[in-house]
């Protein structure tokens, strides 16, 4: 029994390698990353350790997210299977080593894109899924409503490592407030102190905050302040030096972002095969060779759309209907008065 | 590390780090350099443990101890502490401590004062701090008190060994640790004035203390669970060295005429240390090396400060990561080699 098992799975482990070759384009062979996943089966992507609404775990192990789902298109595209995707939670602290030591090919972490990340320690940011900015978190009952009213001595909980602890020394600084940093490995941990009243404020970006509130022990006794004090361009990274790989993750990002814009989603994309937009069919894969120019075939655009949904359904299923932010602010689309705005598919 | 666009070198210690700290040994914030940010890391890491160290030393040779005691009730107290304390790992201890402690501390405002001075709320121990007046030469004045017991001890011990008289060594000790020390009040010109902790209100709802010596909450909890979790492979330890002492060698300097405390003084003690330090040694270099987990409840220590924020700012995993190492490397050597000195010294002496 065992040993027609294992000539099984070494006969399928043979077609799978005669697949792969036989699919490999130019762009391909170019891109190890590409063709090592394709050898794999699935997409290794990097995620949170939980952050409801971007990437979260539920009881079953199922991931989802808005980060989540950018790995599950690139899975969709790149795999032609949304859910061949093997998730790596990671810590803060973890998150880069991952990906440049290659455990994982995608980190799609909740990630603020900066200069120094960018260009110093061997990565690239392939594009923003997420548009937020650091906020503080107070008890209603401190009376406090505006950051201004912080005063010396507060002291503020947030997450070891991260751009917000540079945030808040910059904030507190311009304000000339001395403040008491308590920082964390892990966000439980910075939610169950601040629960605690170990600290006066819980600063983190806004989604987070959000998100987190949630786990509070009452939510409704605490506030998320109006000002925002930094800009926090979220988005999906890969290792530098794979230009192949960046763009098909880029892409990925951007045909769930332009699929908004022109109305297709996962229920009509088919569809807008016969769309007398040009724009659409491109979209879908009715017409051009998009599909060859990332060294994929050509519906792999339609995958996404049909598996993973447009931007705005993702939005909405793991963002607004989880009541984190109902409202989209800066994440609407250009044409709707947001800032989300990604060069066209062509 | 070329082909991954990774760069190596050392020289970001000297850029500025830009992030600040809790608590902090030195004057530091995020102006100064990231070398200055591992030194704060280091300090703390060092303070934790030392203190770490005494009280684990002092739990640990009570209930030893209390574990060869004759009585019923003693005895299965300590046995009940050690079996529990060294048998639940020491990261939900520190958990338990910190965020049991953050969950049973009042407020601020709620604080009732100890002693009138001391104040334990949840946003740490606030304690009168001293602010002094010369003193340095308070400090001259005490190294010069230690420079002459160990004259005294010396010159006690040649004497003993010469006339076989016994000299009062504790009392005079003790006496020079008084007296020097107060003539630097009396006439060095030293004084101090005490700060006690006054309350501040931040707003509406939320208080806090200024002034005095404030001990964050992480630090207390990190010290409280190193210290009780060590403390019972000490007190093993210390129980073993006693009971490894022969019965024979009690009763015969019992019966040349040695008083109890003698007894234990110069013939069981020196016996039993033999067996005591080196495992003990082997509980110091673990209590330094769990100090570690410190970053899980916030406290700034080597690995949260430097190769926690530090390592994430720069992006210098490889550099930082081998400092680090490095540095622990080295602190479990300083500490191995000073308890080897000391075991060295007290081992038997061949004449």
């Amino acid at each position: 029994m065992f040993k027609i098992i294992k000539q099984l799975t070494s006969l399928v482990a043979v077609f799978a390698v005669l697949f792969a070759f036989t699919t490999e384009s130019m762009a391909a062979k170019k891109s190890k990353t590409l063709k090592n996943t394709q050898k794999k089966g699935f997409v290794r992507c990097g995620v949170s350790q939980g952050l409801p609404g971007f990437s979260n775990a539920d009881a079953a192990g199922n991931w989802t997210g808005v980060d989540v789902d950018v790995c599950r298109a690139v899975a969709a595209a790149v795999l032609g299977d949304a859910s061949k995707v093997k998730f790596t939670p990671l810590s803060a602290k973890e998150r880069f080593t991952a990906l440049t030591s290659n455990e994982i090919d995608i980190l799609s972490r909740n990630t603020t894109w900066t200069l120094s990340r960018d260009a110093d320690i061997g990565l690239t940011f392939v594009g923003v899924n997420f548009y937020d900015g650091q906020g503080f978190m107070v008890r209603k009952n401190s009376g406090i409503s505006s950051v201004n009213d912080f005063k010396a001595g507060v002291s503020a909980c947030t997450n070891l490592g991260t751009t917000t602890e540079l945030n808040m020394r910059d904030f507190f600084n311009s304000k000339g407030i001395k403040y008491e940093p308590v920082t964390f490995e892990k966000a439980d941990e910075v939610v169950a102190a601040y629960d605690a009243g170990r600290c006066d404020t819980y600063t983190t970006d806004k989604s987070g905050l959000a998100a987190q509130r949630i786990k509070l022990s009452n939510p409704d006794d605490h506030v998320v302040l109006p000002e925002t004090i930094s800009k926090e361009p979220l988005g999906p990274v890969v290792r530098q030096g794979d230009s192949v790989w960046e763009d098909i993750v880029r892409w990925s990002l951007n045909v769930m972002i332009e699929a908004e814009e022109y109305g297709v989603n996962s229920g009509n994309a088919d569809s807008m095969k016969t769309s007398d937009n040009p724009a659409v069919k491109r979209l879908v894969g009715a017409e051009g060779e998009l599909g060859a120019a990332l060294g994929l075939d050509n519906d792999w655009s339609l995958r996404i759309i049909k598996q993973v949904g447009n931007y705005g359904e993702s939005y909405k299923r793991n963002i607004a209907d989880t009541g984190i932010l109902p409202d989209r602010g800066p994440n609407e689309l250009w044409t709707k008065g947001g800032i989300l705005y990604v060069p066209p598919a062509r | 590390m070329d082909n991954r666009g990774i760069t190596f070198g050392y020289g970001f210690l000297s850029q500025e780090s830009s992030f600040d700290v809790q608590f902090s040994l030195i004057e530091y914030d995020g102006s100064h350099s990231y070398f200055r940010a591992y030194l704060v890391g280091l300090l703390n890491t060092i303070l934790v443990s030392v203190i770490g160290i005494i009280f684990a030393t002092v739990i640990g040779v009570v209930v030893g101890i209390a574990r060869l005691s004759n009585n019923y009730l003693i005895e299965r107290t300590a046995a009940v502490y050690v079996e529990f304390f060294r048998n639940i790992p020491l990261l939900l201890q520190i958990f338990f401590w910190y965020f049991a402690a953050l969950r049973a501390l009042p407020l601020p405002q709620d604080a009732d004062p100890m002693f009138g001075v001391f104040f334990l709320t949840i946003k740490g121990l606030f304690v009168p701090a001293f602010i002094w007046n010369n003193l340095d030469i308070f400090v001259y004045s005490i190294i010069a008190a230690i420079i002459s017991i160990i004259f005294v001890r010396y010159y006690a011990k040649k004497k003993q060994e010469n006339e076989g008289k016994q000299t009062p060594v504790l009392l005079i000790s003790v006496g020079l640790l008084t007296i020097l020390p107060l003539l630097s009040f009396l006439f060095g010109g030293s004084s101090f004035i005490v700060e006690i902790p006054v309350l501040n209100q931040l707003s509406q709802n939320s208080y806090n203390y200024t002034g005095g010596l404030g001990l964050p909450p992480e630090l207390i909890a990190l010290a409280l669970a190193l210290s009780l979790y060590t403390a019972t492979f000490i007190a093993e330890c210390v129980r073993a060295g006693v009971q490894g002492v022969g019965k024979g060698q009690k009763e015969a300097a019992a019966s040349i005429g040695l008083t109890p405390n003698q007894v234990l003084k110069l013939v069981i003690m020196p016996q039993a240390l033999r067996i005591i330090i080196p495992p003990t040694t082997n509980q110091y270099l673990n209590l330094t090396k769990n100090s570690s987990l410190a970053a899980a409840i916030a406290y700034p220590d080597l690995v949260l400060v430097f190769a926690g924020t530090a390592l994430m700012q720069t992006g210098r995993a490889i550099e930082i990561v081998s400092i680090t190492m490095l540095t622990y490397l080295s602190l479990s050597i300083t500490i191995s080699i000073f308890m080897n000195w000391y075991n060295k010294k007290i081992a038997i002496k061949e004449k």
